[in-house]
């Protein structure tokens, strides 16, 4: 998802025998459904495992501006371009939620941004992929804000406290996004065969990479246990999938369009689609800095905060010299 | 390297009449840029009437191991309730 494999640093589930008090009383408030808040005690592991995936997740946010913001001065019309503008600055809003709500967990702003910025914190492997058309940003709001808030309304009720809140927030506003792309490309399959080819050519591509969002089966895996214990994940990558799987086939198909799966079939008796396994190699490739705009994508934002830097201390230096006058001016009356 | 912006604490009154309320935080180098970055990142779509912003180094904060001394207190109050009192049915709306 936004954030995807997440590590909890747990080689096993601990039984509640192997807890200490603390851990034990802290597991039973997890499961009464309680908030954790700020500075309240946890489990070392749960603070890193958290400040990990919400600074993922914001990461993602940020990031995910870039595939959107290369078509802001290409949109068709002011009315587009208005409301891509208007959707691009909610994902830096996102973003800027989940910061502040990961900075409750006592890590730094300019921490967080170094990892991204030095290629050592992830970001969704969906952000990896080139906009080549128009099509590709009505593809966008429709499939990658559609597989984000599969994900994100669950999050909702996560236990920690600021990062639930964050999601409410944050879910409030996705309905926009999805809308606002679906709304695109039924414009568009309404238009010349060209157009309608280029809508079909970007469900193509954006098909397989959205499926990946949910991550590779994790079924099997101690780290989406231990956080599903946590309550910090609530489903599992397959069923969320099949979720966005069965949801998105009758969308596609009131387009008029045919989703690039051979095996896609409806299953009857599970009341889902049946449908094929993405290119999970493709997926690792990506996550491992090499899909095919990566380098572009970190190169943007390096230099979106390196070319920033002396505004930030411009404005530093304006708010301490103010500061200074006023004191100036108390000690003098 | 230049260092951080300082954190700052939102707090938006949604309406006319409604107590200010706390929806996040933000960097900014002083109150009036957290002001406007307030707008910018909390009320896109029309939340509220007032911003306040505070430094969140000036906030000053129970800690959750205080819970007994200051809310036990009033536990054992119950005569602070109104439904404490039987009145009968007779006297009417009290
Ligand atoms: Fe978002
Ligand atoms: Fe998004
Ligand atoms: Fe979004």
């Amino acid at each position: 998802m936004y954030a995807q494999m997440v590590k909890t640093d747990a080689p096993r589930i601990k039984s509640r025998s192997e807890m200490d008090p603390r851990e034990r009383a802290f597991q039973e408030r997890i499961d009464a459904g309680q908030k954790i808040e700020p500075k309240e005690w946890m489990p070392e592991g749960y603070r890193r495992t958290l400040i990990r995936q919400i600074s993922q997740h914001a990461h993602s946010e940020i990031v995910g501006q870039l595939p959107e913001g290369n078509w802001i001065t290409r949109a068709p019309t002011l009315e587009r371009k208005a409301i891509l503008l208007a959707k691009v600055q909610d994902e830096a809003g996102h973003g800027l939620y989940l910061y502040c709500a990961a900075e409750t967990l006592g890590v730094s702003r300019d921490a967080l941004y170094d990892q991204l910025h030095s290629g050592k914190a992830k970001y969704s492997s969906i952000f990896n992929y080139p906009t080549l058309t128009w099509a590709d940003i009505g593809a966008i709001g429709w499939l990658v804000d559609g597989a984000a808030i599969m994900n994100q309304v669950p999050l909702q009720r996560c236990s920690y406290g600021p990062y639930a809140r964050a999601m409410v927030r944050i879910c409030k506003e996705e309905s926009f996004h999805q809308r606002q792309g679906y709304d695109i490309l039924m414009k568009m399959v309404k238009g010349t065969t060209a157009q309608k080819a280029m809508v079909q050519d970007a469900l193509d591509r954006w098909w397989w990479p959205s499926l990946m969002m949910f991550g590779p089966s994790d079924d099997a895996s101690v780290h989406s246990a231990q956080s599903m214990a946590w309550k910090i994940k609530q489903n599992s990558n397959d069923e969320l999938r099949q979720k966005f799987v069965d949801q998105t086939v009758p969308q596609a198909e009131y387009l008029g369009l045919t989703v690039p799966d051979p095996d896609l079939t409806w299953n009857e008796e599970k009341g889902g689609y049946d449908f094929g396994e993405p290119d999970w190699n493709e997926f690792f490739e990506v996550i491992a800095g090499n899909g095919p705009c990566n380098a572009e994508r970190l190169g943007a934002r390096r230099q979106a905060w390196d070319d920033g830097a002396w505004f930030r201390d411009g404005l530093t230096a304006h708010a301490e010299k103010a500061t200074a006058r006023r004191a100036r001016s108390v000690a003098a009356e | 390297m230049s260092s951080e912006w300082p954190l700052w604490e939102v707090f938006i009154r949604g309406q006319h009449g409604l107590n200010h309320r706390h929806v996040g935080s933000l960097h900014a180098p002083d109150a009036e840029m957290a002001i406007n970055n307030a707008r910018d990142v909390y009320v896109r779509r029309n939340e509220g009437v007032s911003i306040w912003v505070v430094r969140s180094i000036d906030i000053a904060a129970s800690s959750p191991s205080e819970k007994g001394p200051l809310f036990e207190p009033s536990n054992a109050k119950v005569y602070r309730h109104p439904t404490f009192f039987d009145i009968p049915d007779e006297v009417g709306h009290m």
